[in-house]
């Protein structure tokens, strides 16, 4: 029989280890799918992983990673904070919706004024936009206890909502001869979220993604702040005796991932997007969450666990282009990412003991 | 003793990773004995019953039940051989009534009817009075353990285990325990006692086993035996009383008056119109019997719970409505009782958990960033001037044992230099040797001019260390007397009196 035991202290070299283990096995069982779907294991893996960074059209691609692995750094970092304190939020995606409509809104009220300042009030206004979104959640939760779970999750549709109203009347390009979405701010100077260097998929969005990270992990490790977001999630009666107010916790925490989010959805749509457009969002928000975990909720790793889900995403796409595989094989694929992520990481905690020995 | 022995044990042995938790022990125990298993937390007391109620497989040694070999697989089958235990945590659900939760234990639960009518034949029978459709969630502790033991006796067992039964009663409420016991005892059921309070052994049992270390260091009997002969074998060396010296009463420095604290949870305990003073200088003792208020009491001093301005006073100024950190900053200073969890974080390193309460009296941090290395500094102060055993300070608080992480939460305070310090059971499940250091140190901390309140279920503890002695009973503060006037009847009286139970006359 098998069993577990709980080790005295966490396994820093499982707590390391986990991610690369996770990867691997999801490498082996995604292999075994593949071959049953009657598609070469060794091709389709190797499609997935390597062509995008090494292969023939990398260049291509690997802007393509950064262009991808942005939002998805951006608004999982902003997660991570809450997470680390037992704080919910689900609803990143709705944020990055409402980030994107009010700092679209923005720059396209100026249109067709140039100026330089019309860019950073569009960044403040996408902050703000998902910043109030996720307000709601957090006031609710703190004036009346309910679950931010839940809310922020139901307001993602309400944003679809507006997203589509916004797109079929207040935003739609007046010049789009009847079809539904805004201008294509690609094409307007003053409010385009370009490439920094051309052919690179360096756009401000990757800029504010790196800035989050070392901001995040200044806060974690050498703030008080950062400490009680720490202590909250691992014990909450010793942070409320050490004097940490969880109201303002759960304020903090669901405003700065709803701003990261809204950042995120603003630098989307004033640059590889162009265009607020009924379906703009691709559930960036969502797969923010699986990067959030399978970062470990730190920001570091979380840095690489962006760019490893990036890479599944284009390598996925590649691989449904060149192999024929199914997108549902592929979705499977990152679905087996998280959930071997989750089951290895037993092992940080616990050991695994053969036989029955001592067994109840 | 000539009876003929029920249960011979003989060179038991269980080891778990790292440590022997008993190591070859013996002993017999006779038919309708009473057997105490005395020894130190972490003596192996509670394996040692564990595997004779076939919760834990031995890994070598053997055990005979009435000549015959035993090796229960489980408790099931303990049960079936005779063998109940009463459990120090009970397994009772709150939200039941008294034959809901003994018909739950039950194999072939009988109509709750018929139970019920057992119940109170039983309960009669053995001076346990008890109302089988009264909600568990209402009972004293007393009572609750009534409820345990009343589901032992209707197995009709032959060997009773009781784990530490005393630790949750009023002087009282052990006194009508122990008539109970003797009754079983007449009857020709054995007991198997387990204790540390050694005057409750030397009254109840006729035979004693003394563990330490996981081995079995001596046998005695009790009545013929002084109490600190039997602690100095429980503990292997010479006892250190701590030394109260001459203290000088001060200004009142912690004023509470007229405090009332509604109840946190459904089955919490509300604080009702709590008054107390503590002066510079002075060791107040908080008795009473477990959930009667004394972890609400804990989390007004500390600032977790906030209420009236004017219902706490430090040194005359109102800081009802002060939060943790605004006291600290003060120096009203508090260690809860619950270590993992509430005064500690558990998967977090013992100088993380020096930040916790540290921050603001040891200036670790400056504008909201942490100084680490200072942090750390003071984590290997409080390791080193308490004899905390620990590889270092980057170890996991959850990796100690009870007793050293006890000896860590008491020490950070104590160092901050604490004008008021409130500690709520302070040697819980800490050896005598470490329970004598941290008293020390209360004591020390008084001499030096702090004021002290010490919490605790531990009676012979608030006699050694306090001058004023008050007990809380159903969320209420009796009013402070001076510890040397109190007599053990009066206390008991304090803290309750047996809580409405009375003994059925048989």
């Amino acid at each position: 029989m098998i069993r577990l035991e709980k080790r005295p202290q966490p396994s820093r070299a499982w707590s390391m280890a986990t991610p690369l283990v996770a990867v691997l096995a999801t490498m082996v069982m995604g292999g075994l799918l593949f071959a049953t779907l009657g598609k070469n294991p060794v091709e389709a893996i190797r499609t997935i992983f390597w062509e995008p960074v090494f292969g023939e059209f990398a260049f291509y691609y690997r802007p393509q990673l950064l262009v991808k692995g942005a939002p998805l750094v951006l608004i999982a970092i902003g997660l991570s904070l809450g997470f680390r304190a037992g704080i919910w939020n689900i609803g990143a995606e709705g944020q990055y919706i409402i980030g994107a409509l009010t700092g679209a809104g923005v720059g396209l009220a100026f249109y067709p004024m140039e100026s330089w300042i019309i860019f950073p009030l569009m960044v403040l206004a996408g902050a703000f936009g998902g910043w109030a979104w996720a307000m709601i959640p957090a006031v609710l939760k703190t004036r009346f206890g309910t679950n931010e779970i839940l809310v922020s999750l139901m307001l993602v549709y309400v944003a679809e909502q507006f997203l589509a109203s916004m797109s079929l009347g207040l935003l739609k390009n007046p010049e789009g001869f009847g079809f539904p979405g805004s201008r294509n701010l690609q094409q307007y100077a003053s409010a385009h979220n370009g490439e920094i260097i051309a052919g690179s998929g360096m756009h401000w969005g990757v800029v504010a993604a790196l800035i989050a990270v070392i901001f995040a992990y200044i806060l974690l490790n050498r703030h008080m702040l950062g400490y009680h977001i720490r202590l909250t999630g691992e014990a909450p009666r010793a942070a409320k005796f050490a004097g940490v107010k969880p109201a303002r916790l759960v304020l903090f925490c669901l405003g700065t991932s709803g701003a990261l989010a809204g950042l995120a959805g603003l630098f989307e749509v004033s640059g590889p997007s162009g265009q607020v457009s009924i379906d703009f969002n691709v559930g960036y928000g969502f797969t923010a969450i699986i990067v959030a975990f399978l970062g470990r909720l730190h920001p570091v790793g979380i840095l690489l666990a962006g760019a490893l889900m990036a890479l599944t995403y284009i390598g996925g796409d590649i691989a449904q282009g060149n192999l024929g595989l199914p997108s549902a094989a592929i979705q499977v694929f990152q679905g087996m990412l998280l959930f071997f992520l989750l089951a290895f990481d037993l092992l940080t905690n616990y050991r695994i003991k053969l036989g029955t020995e001592g067994a109840l | 003793m000539s009876t003929p022995p029920l249960l011979t044990i003989e060179g038991l042995t269980k080891a778990y990773p790292g440590v022997v938790a008993n190591d070859h022990v013996s002993f017999t125990i006779g038919t309708g004995e009473v057997h105490a298993l005395l020894g130190e937390n972490g003596a192996g007391k509670s394996t040692l019953v564990k595997m004779i109620y076939g919760l834990v497989k031995p890994d070598s040694g053997r055990m005979t039940l009435r000549g015959a070999p035993y090796e229960p697989a489980e408790p099931r089958a303990a049960r079936a051989d005779g063998i109940a235990m009463v459990f120090q945590h009970f397994s009772l659900f709150d939200a039941l009534n008294v034959a809901e939760n003994i018909a739950l234990g039950m194999e072939n639960p009988p109509p709750l009817r018929d139970l019920a009518a057992r119940i109170r034949e039983v309960s009669e029978t053995y001076g346990l009075p008890l109302d089988p459709f009264r909600t568990v969630g209402d009972l004293s502790a007393g009572e609750r353990q009534r409820v345990e033991i009343i589901r032992c006796l209707l197995q009709d067992p032959k060997l009773l285990i009781m784990d530490e039964p005393t630790s949750v009663l009023t002087p009282q409420e052990v006194q009508i325990l122990f008539q109970t016991l003797r009754k079983l005892k007449s009857e020709g059921t054995s007991i198997l006692y387990i204790s540390h309070k050694l005057e409750e052994i030397r009254a109840l049992c006729d035979h004693a086993t003394i563990l330490r270390l996981g081995k079995n260091v001596g046998e005695c009997i009790p009545a013929e035996t002084s109490a600190r002969d039997m602690a100095e074998l429980m503990v292997g060396t010479a006892l250190k009383t701590p030394e109260r010296g001459v203290r000088e009463f001060g200004d009142v420095a912690l004023d509470i008056s007229g405090l009332s604290v509604p109840a946190p949870s459904a089955f919490g305990t509300a604080l009702k119109n709590v008054h107390l003073t503590v002066r510079r200088g002075e060791i107040l003792g908080i008795g009473g019997v477990a959930g009667n208020g004394q972890d609400e009491l804990l989390s007004v001093m500390s600032g977790e719970v906030t209420c009236a301005r004017d219902a706490v006073k430090f040194d005359g100024a109102p800081i009802g409505h002060m939060g943790p950190t605004a006291r600290r900053a003060l120096g009203v200073l508090t260690a809860p009782e619950e270590r993992l969890g509430h005064a500690a974080a558990p998967d977090m390193s013992l100088t993380e958990n020096a930040l916790l309460t540290g921050s603001v009296r040891e200036g670790l941090e400056r504008n909201g960033f942490l100084k680490w290395g200072a942090t750390r500094a003071f984590a290997e102060k409080i390791i080193q001037a308490f004899d905390v055993r620990t590889p270092g300070p980057d170890n996991a608080a959850r990796s100690l044992s009870g007793g050293n992480l006890q000896k860590f939460v008491i020490g950070r305070e104590v160092l901050q230099r604490p004008e008021v310090l409130v500690v709520n059971q302070p040697t819980w499940g800490v050896d005598a040797a470490a329970a004598a250091s941290i008293r020390q140190a209360l004591l020390d901390l008084a001499a030096g001019g702090a004021a002290v309140i010490c919490i605790s279920q531990d009676l012979d503890e608030l006699m050694e260390i306090s001058d004023n002695f008050a007990a809380l009973n159903e969320g209420r503060l009796s009013a402070p007397r001076p510890t040397a006037e109190l007599t053990v009847d009066e206390i008991g009286l304090m803290m309750g009196g047996a809580h409405g139970m009375e003994v059925a006359h048989v």
